[in-house]
């Protein structure tokens, strides 16, 4: 199996369950008791919300582990509109987010709050005048997602940071695929609120957490007991905390060279791609994007029935196309971006890790060259192509013609009409 | 999430190609929703579909769903292959999950929108074929935003 997926969750790494494994056999004491079987509880718990805060250049008192990233999400938006709300119903975020925030806030529009979702360019990054003018007097949220989930785009984080610093306004980074990547001090990038989730980077799912600078006055998301400074109820899932902590201690330990890796593959690969499969589209930025982010456009086919092919042969991805997701409509995040649905549907994301060899990345570009040959060879999308390129030039017609493909020719065929 | 017959149709599909000159010619569908399927229909002088190939763009489902369709009309009589409707290619490929079984209709709609056309050049009424519902033409310029 070759697992090109990594954006969707990640193997959790053996010392991640090693170091969780104590916390469900010998020290599965409640964290609040007063016992030394709790307090060893309690001290792992300490010690994890320490690591958490080390990646992040920020106070241990300021790290509340929550369910998972959407958690996170969820909290941050609907407990800062609601501290906020005298000040103002007005929330800034992308149309590029993921569906916790982007549902969020159609929520708290329900709830009476106004929501302007600013636009992306081609490349999937926010526009930054656009979102400095969509500020007004009443605006008391901006929340902007470090890097997409699906373009692996990364976000002028530090811009909005300095933006939002200086309008007064909150901000919240939903960090969730950039955390334990590369290197993010919430000081430095003035965040207020940032979201995190354990499962992408090696941890256990089922925890996250959320950053919440000290002094920013958030009701507690789930009333009950004083756990998380009483902030968030409920005896704390200490072998996933743990698990956590763990986790991220190890993707800052091997973080230079896991970026060092996934780029030198990331750019292997995409250039792979391109060699073997014509009429593609490399979405989101190339060089301003997440180290293990590949995510193309293939012309005239359907992702899923791509996907289902690459399964076959033992590889995992996914795609933007409605199919996969269940809905009707292509990825958002794609047709943001400016692509027609056609090229949404028939997007497929690889996403690696410092597992990855180059060998695999041989395997997968091979695999999706055939495999998008023979989609294309049942389309009717194709058919209709190649007859008018036929039509057009006529002196091309002797024999099979094998287009070239690269980002200038993509380009060329974006605009023909086609895209 | 697919029958074992809806994976064998997706793997091995059956009838894919074009036929040139062909007697009737639809195409249903568009790329906004993600699928579109074209049937080529060969009829010879006693209303019998003699041969029948698809293209499709589209899903697993819709891929299985066109073979299976062109598996039930192939060697059928005109009035024969009106009664191949989206229930009976859901059953030859012991069902769809809820999701796709528009892709089936899709499939029914596609072998009527060949015979419309096949009718049409001939000037002739096949009884109880109405007009495709959908066509690509209709959606071209929503779908070229």
């Amino acid at each position: 199996m070759i697992y090109l997926d990594n954006a969707a969750t990640t193997k959790t790494a053996p010392e991640v369950v090693e170091a969780m494994l104590p916390f469900f056999s010998e020290y599965y004491g409640n964290a609040s008791s007063i016992y030394t079987l709790g307090a060893a509880s309690k001290k792992a718990l300490n010690q994890a919300r320490r690591t958490l805060a080390d990646c992040l250049g920020a106070k241990p008192e300021e790290i509340y582990f929550t369910a998972g990233g959407s958690e996170a999400d969820n909290w941050a938006l609907k407990a800062a509109a609601e501290a906020y709300k005298e000040k103002g119903r007005h929330i800034i975020t992308t149309r590029i987010e993921h569906h916790a925030v982007l549902h969020t806030c159609e929520y708290l529009e329900k709830q009476g709050y106004e929501v302007t979702y600013v636009g992306v360019d081609e490349n999937g990054i926010v526009n930054l005048e656009e979102l400095e003018a969509a500020i007004r007097p009443d605006t008391i949220l901006l929340s902007v997602m470090y890097a997409n989930n699906e373009v692996g785009t990364l976000q002028p984080i530090r811009e909005i940071g300095e933006m939002t610093r200086q309008r007064g306004i909150l901000f919240h980074t939903d960090a969730v695929q950039a955390f334990g990547q590369l290197p993010i001090q919430v000081d430095e990038l003035h965040i207020d609120m940032l979201s995190a989730s354990a499962h992408k980077v090696n941890g256990p799912k089922g925890v996250g957490c959320l950053y919440i600078r000290s002094g920013l006055k958030l009701r507690s998301f789930i009333h009950g007991g004083a756990q998380e400074r009483s902030r968030r109820a409920g005896t704390e899932n200490i072998p996933a905390i743990v698990g956590f902590g763990k986790a991220a201690e190890r993707a800052m330990r091997i973080m230079p060279e896991k970026i060092r890796k996934e780029t030198e593959l990331r750019d292997y690969l995409i250039q792979q791609i391109y060699g073997k499969v014509p009429y593609c589209r490399l979405n989101g930025d190339p060089h301003r994007r997440l180290p293990g982010n590949v995510n193309f456009s293939f012309a005239f086919i359907e992702g899923e029935s791509l996907l289902i092919m690459l399964d076959m042969k033992g590889i995992c991805a996914s795609s933007g196309s409605a199919c996969t997701s269940g809905a009707l409509d292509p990825s958002h995040v794609l047709l943001a971006m400016g692509l027609s649905h056609e090229l949404s549907h028939g997007s497929l994301r690889l996403t690696l890790s410092e597992e990855n060899t180059r060998e695999e990345m041989d395997m997968a570009a091979e695999a999706i060259g055939e495999i998008v040959g023979k989609l294309r060879a049942m389309s009717p999308l194709y058919e209709d192509f190649v007859k008018s390129e036929k039509e057009c030039a006529p002196e091309n017609n002797t024999g099979e013609r094998q287009p070239e493909s690269g980002p200038g020719l993509c380009a060329q065929f974006m605009t023909d009409g086609k895209g | 999430m697919y029958s074992d017959k809806v994976m064998d149709h997706f793997q091995n599909p059956r009838n894919v190609g074009e036929i040139e000159d062909a007697s009737g010619v639809g195409t249903v569908g568009n790329a906004k929703c993600g699928d579109i399927m074209r049937i080529y229909l060969e009829i010879d002088d006693e209303g019998i579909i003699r041969d029948v190939k698809f293209k499709t763009f589209g899903c697993g489902a819709a891929v299985a769903t066109s073979s299976m369709a062109t598996e039930l009309v192939k060697g059928k009589s005109i009035r024969e292959a009106m009664l191949v409707t989206n229930k009976a290619v859901m059953e030859a490929l012991d069902g769809l999950p809820p999701v796709k079984v528009h892709c089936s209709l899709l499939a029914e709609e596609a072998i009527h929108a060949a015979l419309w056309d096949y009718a049409e050049k001939n000037g002739i009424v096949i009884e109880g074929l109405e007009r495709p519902r959908s066509d690509i033409s209709e959606h071209e310029e929503e779908a070229a935003y």
